[in-house]
């Protein structure tokens, strides 16, 4: 008897830490959805989304909460980060698992956990005190610039993209490596042709979480970017600095008065929250597909 | 034996797993155009046996190998041997079927891709030969563009062996081709390996002494990394020599 009672106690309690994890999730969502939603639906959507101007404090006139070039920004950074990362991260994944001999492997999985380990401010300090000097002085500019923080992101990314493709490339049967080794191809031949496009879905996962990280990143990128709030010029411009949506928040958090221009910095996570779902949801998604191909 | 022309030899041949020795001195020669059967309780050393032919086992780590496979007359083994055109040679199918997680088309077409047959019009004959070979044009040509993963166990391991086919090679390595498959899908496959005998030498390990005796010319009988006996699979069959051969085939261990 007390055997049973004291094993519903333990369900109870798994099932309550269980249930406190989703409504952390919720009520952070309810919370952001409360502050920012009155304020996108006021400003309008499309204006807030699409509007050029971010000047919430203008001394004549209306004040403008137009976030698109914060948009552009994190796309940017973001995709730049990728640029950078994905190739590197899974060249070193193949690497890993495919040829590098069991003492080098241990020795590269060491230095990436470690990578893992280092806080993003660190990374930004770094980034600040080397890498935008060294833009700076190499292309011109500013050097603080969507390069800088593309490339900070990228280490940053680095470690999950190089992790998450190795395991998908450890998952593709040994059978498939046998057979395509057997009939007479090359390592890298099989590597190409018949791995990496098992192993597909995993790594396309491997870079849309990527992604989602990149995009939700603070820290680091806002101490590289030069976080000004407007479109490169001309746009394709990886030497201009920009700001993007985290930056927004946290730079303006401070000074931002209740009201409006507080609202509008929620509404910045609003649409930041969205985009890292839809992310999620994708990667979520593309993982799934690699379990529904191993029959 | 007779005095046919051989195909593989091995001689002396020794292999270590690390500071296990998994086979001990064996020495088989392998006649062109003949069926030669392995077989012998698991873990007896007869599917590494065949894993050295086609240098299968420089995958592994720790595996070092001592004494000779001549293959058309010289040694695999030598430095200079490029293994690429080794295993274009020298087939190879497995236990369990595993064609490529793409369509039938370009399963069998993976082969010859690599050795150098481009066009477009080479390859739908390369592809429509080595399906009739292995007795699946029937079942699948009009399928070849479906994924390979989608056919029947018996269906996918015929396209392995078409796979095979592909790139013309001279000898085909069965490795218990059978284990994971139906009685029908066996005996097709059966009848696939004697059609096929006309056309390459065959090693096949089994663990059926049945397949064994149906389809092969030649047996070899193997126990603990050791070969036991050889010879012709009527006389292994009906009248071995050793003792542990005859307890093995009468089924009283294995």
């Amino acid at each position: 008897m007390i055997r049973q009672t004291r094993e519903r106690i333990i369900e109870a309690l798994l099932f309550a830490s269980a249930v406190t994890a989703v409504v952390i999730v919720l009520l952070i969502m309810v919370f952001l959805f409360k502050e920012g939603a009155p304020f996108l639906l006021k400003f309008g959507i499309h204006a807030f989304c699409l509007g050029m101007e971010w000047n919430p404090i203008a001394m004549d006139g209306e004040p403008s909460y137009g976030i698109f070039p914060m948009i552009v920004g994190s796309v940017y950074i973001a995709a730049g980060s990728l640029v950078l990362a994905v190739p590197l991260g899974i060249s070193c994944a193949i690497f890993l698992v495919e040829i590098a001999p069991p003492w080098a492997a241990a020795i590269i999985r060491r230095g990436i956990e470690l990578l893992v380990g280092i806080p993003s401010v660190v990374l930004g300090f770094f980034g600040l005190v080397l890498l935008v000097p060294l833009i700076r002085d190499s292309f011109g500019g500013f050097g603080f610039s969507i390069l800088a923080g593309s490339i900070i992101l990228a280490i940053m990314a680095l470690p999950h993209i190089i992790s998450i493709s190795a395991d998908a490339i450890t998952a593709v049967p040994e059978t498939y490596k046998q057979a395509s080794l057997a009939l007479g191809a090359t390592r890298w031949h099989t590597i190409r042709n018949v791995i990496l496009p098992a192993a597909r879905s995993g790594i396309v996962a491997a870079v849309i979480l990527g992604m989602g990280n990149s995009i939700g990143e603070t820290m680091a990128v806002l101490m590289v970017t030069g976080n000004s709030p407007i479109l490169p010029e001309p746009l394709y411009d990886v030497l201009d600095p920009v700001r993007t949506m985290t930056a927004n928040i946290v730079i303006e958090m401070n000074y931002a008065a209740p009201g409006d221009h507080r609202q509008a910095l929620f509404a910045t996570g609003i649409v930041l929250f969205v985009m890292v779902a839809i992310l999620n949801a994708i990667s979520h998604r593309a993982l799934k597909s690699r379990m529904g191909e191993g029959r | 034996m007779g005095t046919e022309d051989i195909e593989i030899e091995s001689r002396n041949l020794n292999l270590w797993y690390g500071d296990t020795q998994a086979l001990k001195d064996i020495s088989i020669p392998i006649q062109k155009n003949m069926v030669t059967a392995l077989i012998g309780p698991s873990g007896c050393g007869k599917s590494t046996f065949i894993r050295c032919i086609n240098r299968m086992n420089d995958l592994i780590k720790g595996c070092r190998i001592t004494g000779k496979v001549l293959f058309e007359g010289s040694d695999v083994y030598e430095n200079d041997v490029d293994v690429v055109v080794l295993r274009k040679k020298i087939g190879m199918v497995f236990q369990k079927p595993n064609p490529f997680p793409m369509s039938i088309y370009d399963n069998i077409a993976y082969g010859p891709r690599i050795h150098g047959t481009q066009t477009k019009r080479e390859l739908d004959k390369v592809v429509e030969d080595s399906l009739k070979a292995a007795a699946l044009w029937d079942e699948v040509g009009d399928l070849l563009d479906k994924p390979a993963l989608d056919l029947s166990g018996g269906q996918q391991q015929r396209l392995c062996i078409a796979r095979t086919l592909a790139v013309k090679p001279d000898v085909i390595l069965f490795d218990e081709p059978c284990s994971a498959l139906d009685p029908i899908s066996t005996a097709r496959i059966e009848d696939l390996i004697a059609e096929l005998k006309h056309d390459y030498t065959i090693i096949i390990v089994t663990h059926n002494m049945q397949q064994a005796a149906r389809v092969s010319d030649r047996t070899a009988f193997f126990l603990l990394g050791e070969m036991i006996e050889f010879g012709d699979t009527k006389q292994i069959f009906e009248r071995p020599v050793e003792k542990s051969t005859e307890n093995y085939i009468t089924g009283r261990f294995g």
